[in-house]
Order: C-alpha cells, then structure tokens, then sequence
C-alpha cells in the first residue's frame, strides 16, 4: 500500500488488489474517525478527503499502518436481493463466451454473491464483486450511446445495474425494476460499499 | 408566502448553495456554487447563513421581480445592475420593493454572478442541498422564464459594509497546485503543466476543458477507476487536461496529474473560453 498525495486536504491511498481496498475502507468506516469529509473507494485505491483544518489524515494513516487488513471488521451490511427479468440483448453472446447455455449463463450470475467494491459513473451506481470466472468478460466492442435505467450487465471483474438512462459498454444480461437511486428516500442509493447482494430470476 | 419571480433568465440560472458534499461515496458530486466566495459574500451582505442557496447567473441576462420588499445583492464579476431604470451597483445591498424588477447586464469579464436574496431561496433540499447539479441531473431544474421561487424568513440584518471591492479577474491565470496523485504517470509534468493552457468552450459546472500542448505520458497502462475531488487535473489519452469544479464524477479512470489548491477554484470557475491558465507546483 502506498499513500499519494491528492491536492491540500485529501490523500489517495494505492491498494495492491481489491480485497486491500475493500478491507481497509471497512477498518476505516468502523473506526468512525472524525472530520472525514468523503471516504471514496476505487476498484484499487482510497480516497480520503479530510475536512480542512482537522486531522483526520493522519489518523486514517496511523490506524491503517497498525491495522490488521487480513481480518478487516466486519461491518454490518445491508442485504439487498434484486429481482431481474433476464432478457439482456447480449444474455447469448455472454453464455456463449462463457461456453455454457443462456440458462447456465443465468444460474451462474445468480448463484453468485456479490459485494458493493465501489461506486461513480452515476449516482447509486455500484460496482459489484463476486463475478464467477467465466462471465469476467470484456465490455462491448462498441459502446451502446443508451442504456435503459435499471439494465443489469457484467463488465471485466464487475457487474452492476445502470440506474438511468445512460450511455454504457457493458455486457447486457436483463433489467430490474428496482428503483437504484431515489434523493427523497431515506437510503438514497441502494447499493452502498460493503452492502451484500443477489440476484434473483424472475 | 415571499416569492421572488424570474422575469429573464438569460442564459443560464441555476439555484446554488455550497452543495451536497459527503456522498461521494454513493456516486453523488458535491455540487454548489462554483465561485463559493462570492455566493457566501452575497449571502453575508443580505443577512443570510453563508450557506443560504442564492441564483448563479452565467453571463448576466437574469431578471428577478420581487413580489414582497427584500434584501438583494449581486456578487461575483462586476456587473451592471438595474432596479427598475435605476442603475445601482453590484456588491452592495440593495432594498427591493414589492413589484421592483432587478437586472443584471452582461459582466465584462467573467462568467458566473451571484444574486442572494434576505431569506435564501427555500425550495426543497435534495440531499441536504438546494444545488443543481448538471452531471446528475439532482436538485432544482435550471431556472425558467416566469417560475417563481419561494423565499425562507429573513433572519439576519444586512451586512453594513459600504463598499465591497469585486474581485479582480486576470486575462491569464497561474493557479497553484499540488502535484499527484498520478505525477509519475507523466514526463516532464512540470514543464508541461506549466505552459500557456487556453480554455476551451467546451467548459461547464463539470469541468473545466483546456487546450495547448498535450502532456506526454510515461506510463501508457489502464487506470482502475479511483476517486477524484473538486480542483483534480484529470488527463485522458489526448494528454488535453480538464479541470475538474463542483458537478464532476466521483471516480473517473483516467490519471490526475495535479490538484488545484482550493483558493483559485473560485478565479477557474471565472474563467471564460479563451482566458489563458498556466499551473505551478507549490
């Protein structure tokens, strides 16, 4: 792990693989430090931003250097299960690069479990980890210039649901009708980093 | 209920507060006013919490009807402003009766004028805040020709200054900025950084687009997407940086070179299409 600077207030923290990130996001989220203005995870790093004024980086760094990363705390994660109609445009072309049937190809995105790594692209956006090997797959040779709000697809190491109407590159799979991300609702997003989830054929 | 009514928008209003930070983390930009500065003077000279949601005006043009006596100033670049057919100043409180019509003009340098109001404007906060943030789409629509927007219960008294300076705004920037986190992603980032950039038209609330030499990479491999902040130099394979202000993305995959430091956030978010920005390590 590697601190890098990141302007006069914040610091990007390098981490060697995902599960670093994901368990030092966790050690710092349970330690509840004060004056953390965001806490940004990435698919590789951390992003600490500290209130002007406060000391919160140099207690992210002290907690982080003594912090036993392979037995990060367990948090207490929201469970979410999202049902999906399976009726992506690309569910063949993604069963057929995994080698298996479309109802094999479903079985495998849905028998998985998932964890929120991260979000960005838009608001209530999350990337998912926990992708079975064979639908690690590359994005869309060409992206589509729009994407249905609540289409589920599978992109690299990830998968995750578009929660507006956007462009995408991502490997279709279905829809939900969940709603992703709702500013009156007292959860805004549904996916937050660490929250647990799966998916459910419907 | 007070309601100021918007008679003209010109060419685009936007209701601001210091924004929604802290959401970050659920893909939500912190938004708010650009020039922060000069919102919070404007709330300060009315009576308001610095925090109070005011109107951003790009390039002049608005006009407001108040439809009960008010507190109004207008902050940001100078600019010419009407009650009436009576030219009164900006920078300054100004007492608005009921049915008074107040107009800004065109600024002659800069883009992005203030207009608070005794009260602040008090439509719905979404997230805590009553910005409008044009990545996302949250917070209040931009502003039309004839909506009239509610105003909250006035609860300071003006400030008394006489006469508040405007800022003055530079044909050509130096903006002071830390390097990395991605420095060693770059050959000669120094130098590179720190020839003449212009500012390209394509500039909005989401970044700031700039063009000259592209910055040459030392390191060409993918970026896993990380988090970014308000003031981050973000470079794309063009090697043309954008600046990142208020409504960016939370995370983007491509390296930031350098962080803007926070006190000349506020003269970028001035900055027209063509004014020319060059940066220093500091």
């Amino acid at each position: 792990m590697l601190w890098r600077p990141c302007g006069e207030h914040a610091a990007l923290l390098d981490c060697d693989s995902l599960a670093l990130m994901t368990a030092a996001r966790a050690t710092v989220e349970a330690a509840g430090i004060d004056g953390i203005a965001e806490l940004v995870p990435g698919a590789r790093s951390l992003l600490v931003v500290a209130e002007p004024g406060s000391r919160a980086l140099s207690a992210v760094r002290e907690l982080l250097d003594g912090a036993d990363l392979t037995h990060p705390p367990a948090g207490s994660p929201h469970e979410v299960t999202l049902d999906v109609h399976y009726d992506g445009e690309d569910l063949s072309l993604v069963a057929r690069d995994a080698g298996v049937s479309v109802a094999e190809a479903v079985a495998l995105h849905t028998e998985a479990e998932y964890t929120v790594a991260f979000t960005g692209f838009a608001p209530g956006f999350g990337y998912l980890t926990g992708l079975p090997d064979a639908l690690r797959q590359p994005r869309l040779e060409s992206p589509r210039t729009k994407v249905p709000a609540g289409a589920v697809g599978i992109g690299g190491e990830f998968t995750g649901v578009y929660p507006r109407e956007s462009p995408g590159g991502w490997r279709l799979l279905g829809h939900t009708d969940a709603t992703l991300f709702d500013p009156a609702a007292e959860r805004p997003a549904l996916f937050a980093p660490g929250d647990r989830v799966r998916f459910r054929s419907v | 209920m007070r309601v100021l009514e918007i008679v003209h928008t010109g060419p685009l209003a936007l209701v601001q507060d210091l924004g929604r930070p802290g959401y970050a983390h659920l893909g939500v930009p912190p938004s708010g006013a650009l020039d922060a500065d000069a919102l919070r003077l404007g709330n300060r000279l009315v009576g308001n919490p610095e925090d109070a949601a005011g109107i951003e005006a790009l390039l002049g043009g608005l006009a407001v009807r108040a439809t009960a006596p008010c507190t109004v100033a207008v902050t940001g670049p100078l600019v010419p402003v009407r009650v009436d057919d009576r030219h009164v100043g900006s920078h300054a409180a100004v007492s608005l009766r009921a049915g008074q019509t107040l107009a800004l003009d065109r600024p002659t340098a800069g883009l992005r004028c203030y207009l608070a109001v005794s009260g602040g404007i008090a439509l719905e906060p979404v997230l805590g805040s009553r910005s409008r943030d044009v990545l996302s789409g949250i917070g209040p629509e931009p502003l039309e020709d004839g909506v009239s927007l509610p105003l909250g219960p006035v609860t300071g008294v003006p400030a008394g200054a006489d006469v508040v300076v405007a800022p003055a705004l530079p044909e050509r920037l130096v903006v002071p900025v830390v390097l990395g986190p991605r420095d060693d992603w770059f050959t000669d980032l120094v130098e590179g950084l720190g020839a003449w950039w212009t500012v390209t038209p394509e500039s909005n609330r989401v970044g700031l687009r700039l063009d000259g030499p592209p910055l040459r990479r030392a390191n060409t491999a993918e970026l896993p997407s990380e988090g970014l902040l308000t003031g981050a130099i973000q470079v794309p394979p063009s090697g043309l940086p954008v600046v990142f202000l208020a409504d960016h993305p939370t995370t983007g995959g491509y390296p930031v070179a350098a962080v803007v430091r926070r006190g000349s956030l506020g003269a970028l978010a001035q900055a027209r299409p063509g004014t020319s920005v060059r940066f220093r390590s500091s």
